[in-house]
C-alpha cells in the first residue's frame, strides 16, 4: 500500500505526538506514523476532524516537536539533540506553510508588502525581494492587486496573496492545512487552481490537507489519516474505490465515484471503480448505456 | 455602519507633499510646530497663517476635509479665545462695560491662539497624516528612530506592532459588526435604557471580541513564525527610501521659514 519513494523530502518513521490535558495524562494524536513524501509530487491528506492531519502538519514545520520516532524534513535530521535556531529558521524558509484563516497570517497593510515580509525576514537585498515579490504574484495571478488593502480582497484572494508570501520565499514544499476551509465555493476553486500549478509548473511538492473529497481527486496520492494513524495510503483512483472503507472512518467519496459505486455494487452495472472525473463518468456511462 | 469609519486620514494622492520622504517628513514637521511656536509678532503670525495655507494648497486635499477637522477642536479655539479676550489686561483699553474691561492686548493674544491652533493642525495633517500613508509613517518613523535601538529601545518592535494593529483594525471592525448584529439576532437592545444599561449590553459584544483577537493573534504569531520571522535582527525591507532633492528643497525653505520668524521677532522687539 505504501507508495514507492526514491527521492523524499519528508521521510517519518514510527513518529508519535501527544497533547497534554489538564491532568497532565498524554493524549496521543499521532501514533507510530511512518511515511515518506517523493519530492515533486502532491499529496493529499484526508481524514474528519481529530484524526491528527493539523497535528502532523505542525509537526512537519517544526511549530510542534514529535515525542518520539525519527523525522527528516528536506534533509534535516529534525529528532537532533543539537538542532540549533538556525536550522529550523532554514527549514521554515523550505517547508511553507499556509493556514485556514487567511486573515490570521497577513501582517502587512498592503498587498505587496505583506509578500516582502517573508524574504525580507531573510534578510534578501531590496532588489532581489522586489523581483520575487513580482514574480510570486504572477505566481498567483493577482499582479493587480499589489497595492490594494487585504481588507479589500476576498477569502480566495488573501489565500493567494498568503500563498504568494510563502513562494517569495523559494521553498521546496508548501503544506496547506485546510486552506480551503473557510472560502466559498469560488475562492476554493481559486485556490485549488493556484495550488495545482504550483505543483505542476513550478515543481514544488505540496501537502495539501483537506476534508474535501473533490480536491484529494486532483493530488498524485491521498493519505487518508485515522486516530492519529495511516489509514489507507495509495492513487486517488485506488483509494475512493473503497467506498465502504471510507465511510467507516466517516468520510464521503467524490459524488461521480458515490454514482459509479452505486451503479456498479446495487444495479449491477459493468463499470470501472475508479473513476474520479465527471468527464470520465460521462464517457464510461455512454459506452455502458450504447453496450446494453 | 462602523465599515464606513475612515481608518488613519490619509488621502491617496500624488502631490508634491506626497511624494516627500516620510522620513523628512517627520523633520519637517518638528521645524513647522517650532516655527509655529516662535512667531510673537502680527506679521510672522500673518506668515504663519499664509503658510498654513500654501501647505495646504500643495496637498492638493480637498480644503474641506481638512476643514472638518478643525471642527473638532472649535469648541476649544472658542473657549479659550473667550478666556484670552477678558482676562488679559493691558495698557491700551478698548470697551468697558462695568466691571469687564477689555483690552486690544487680549483681542490680539486669543487671535494669536487661534492662529496657532489652525496652523497646528493644518500643517501637521496635511504635512504628514493626510499625505503620508500608515504604511508609510510607521516605515519612517522606525527608520528614523532606529539610532536609538543603541539605548535597547525596541524601535523594531513598535513599529511592528503599529504594522500590525493597523492590519488588523479593519479585520476588527467588521467583527464586531457581525457580532452586534448576531447580538441583535439574539435580542439585545443597544439603543435604548439609560447609559449603564446600554454600556452593560456592550459586554457580551466585548467578550467574544476579545477572545477571537487573542485567537487571531496566537494564530498570527504562527504564521509569522512559519515566514521565518525572528525579530528585526538581520532583516532587510524590500522598500527603499531616497532623499531626493525635492526633500531637500523642503527642508531648505522650512529652515528659511525658520529664520524668517527669528528675523521677525527680533526686529519687532
Amino acid at each position: 500500500m505504501n507508495q514507492n519513494v526514491t527521492n523524499p523530502i519528508i521521510e517519518a518513521k514510527d513518529l508519535c505526538f501527544s497533547y497534554k490535558n489538564e491532568d497532565g495524562i498524554p493524549l496521543p494524536v499521532i501514533r507510530n506514523l511512518t511515511f515518506s513524501v517523493e519530492r515533486g509530487s502532491f499529496v493529499c491528506i484526508l481524514g474528519h476532524n481529530g484524526s491528527g492531519k493539523s497535528t502532523l502538519a505542525k509537526l512537519l514545520n517544526l511549530v510542534l516537536t514529535p515525542d518520539s520516532g525519527s523525522l527528516s524534513v528536506g534533509g534535516i535530521d529534525v529528532m537532533r539533540d543539537d538542532l540549533s535556531d538556525d536550522d529550523i529558521y532554514n527549514l521554515r524558509r523550505r517547508i511553507g506553510m499556509v493556514f485556514q484563516n487567511p486573515d490570521n497570517q497577513l501582517v502587512a497593510t498592503i498587498v505587496e508588502e505583506d509578500i516582502a515580509f517573508g524574504p525580507e525576514n531573510l534578510g534578501i537585498a531590496p532588489d532581489e525581494i522586489r523581483t520575487r515579490v513580482d514574480e510570486a504574484l504572477r505566481a498567483v495571478n493577482m499582479t493587480e492587486f499589489a497595492h490594494h488593502s487585504p481588507s479589500q480582497l476576498s477569502g480566495g484572494q488573501k489565500q493567494r496573496i498568503a500563498i504568494a508570501g510563502i513562494i517569495a520565499m523559494l521553498p521546496d514544499c508548501i503544506i496547506f492545512d485546510e486552506s480551503t476551509a473557510m472560502l466559498d465555493p469560488i475562492g476554493r476553486a481559486e485556490v485549488m487552481d493556484t495550488i495545482e500549478s504550483l505543483n505542476r509548473e513550478r515543481g514544488i511538492t505540496v501537502l495539501h490537507i483537506t476534508h474535501y473529497m473533490d480536491e484529494a481527486v486532483r493530488a498524485d496520492r491521498v493519505i487518508v489519516m485515522n486516530h492519529g494513524e495511516i489509514f489507507l495510503d495509495d492513487t486517488p483512483g485506488a483509494v475512493f474505490a473503497q467506498v465502504e472503507a471510507l465511510q467507516s472512518v466517516g468520510l464521503d467519496v467524490p459524488q461521480v465515484t458515490a454514482l459509479v459505486h452505486k451503479l456498479r455494487r446495487e444495479a449491477g452495472f459493468e463499470i470501472s471503480e475508479d473513476i474520479l472525473h465527471s468527464a470520465d463518468a460521462v464517457k464510461a456511462l455512454k459506452e455502458l448505456y450504447e453496450s446494453i | 455602519m462602523l465599515k464606513d469609519i475612515t481608518l488613519g486620514q490619509y488621502f491617496p494622492g500624488n502631490s508634491v507633499l506626497h511624494r516627500l520622504d516620510p522620513r523628512m517628513k517627520i523633520f519637517l514637521i518638528v521645524i513647522y510646530i517650532i516655527t509655529i511656536f516662535s512667531a510673537s509678532t502680527p506679521i510672522s503670525f500673518a506668515l504663519v497663517l499664509l503658510s498654513a495655507f500654501v501647505l495646504l494648497l500643495l496637498s492638493r486635499i480637498p480644503p474641506k476635509l481638512v476643514l472638518g477637522s478643525l471642527k473638532a477642536v472649535f469648541f476649544i479655539m472658542a473657549f479659550t479665545a473667550i478666556i484670552n479676550i477678558f482676562w488679559t489686561t493691558g495698557d491700551r483699553l478698548l470697551l468697558e462695560a462695568g466691571p469687564i474691561k477689555i483690552y486690544w492686548e487680549g483681542v490680539e493674544y486669543a487671535i494669536f491662539m487661534i492662529v496657532r491652533v489652525v496652523a497646528l493642525i493644518v500643517g501637521s495633517s496635511v504635512l504628514l497624516t493626510y499625505t503620508t500613508s500608515p504604511i508609510a509613517l510607521t516605515d519612517g518613523l522606525e527608520r528614523v528612530l532606529s539610532p536609538l535601538k543603541a539605548l535597547h529601545i525596541p524601535v523594531h518592535e513598535f513599529s511592528m506592532m503599529m504594522t500590525i494593529a493597523l492590519r488588523f483594525i479593519p479585520t476588527l471592525i467588521e467583527e464586531t459588526d457581525k457580532i452586534i448584529s448576531a447580538q441583535k439576532a439574539r435580542g439585545t437592545d443597544f439603543s435604548s435604557g439609560s447609559i449603564t444599561q446600554r454600556a452593560r449590553a456592550l459586554i457580551p459584544v466585548m467578550v467574544p471580541l476579545f477572545v477571537s483577537a487573542f485567537h487571531r493573534a496566537d494564530e498570527l504569531a504562527v504564521a509569522m513564525e512559519c515566514r521565518c520571522y525572528r525579530g528585526g535582527e538581520g532583516r532587510t525591507r524590500m522598500t527603499r527610501l531616497h532623499l531626493r532633492s525635492t526633500d531637500f528643497f523642503a527642508l531648505a525653505a522650512h529652515l528659511l521659514f525658520l529664520g524668517v520668524i527669528i528675523a521677525l521677532n527680533i526686529l519687532f522687539s
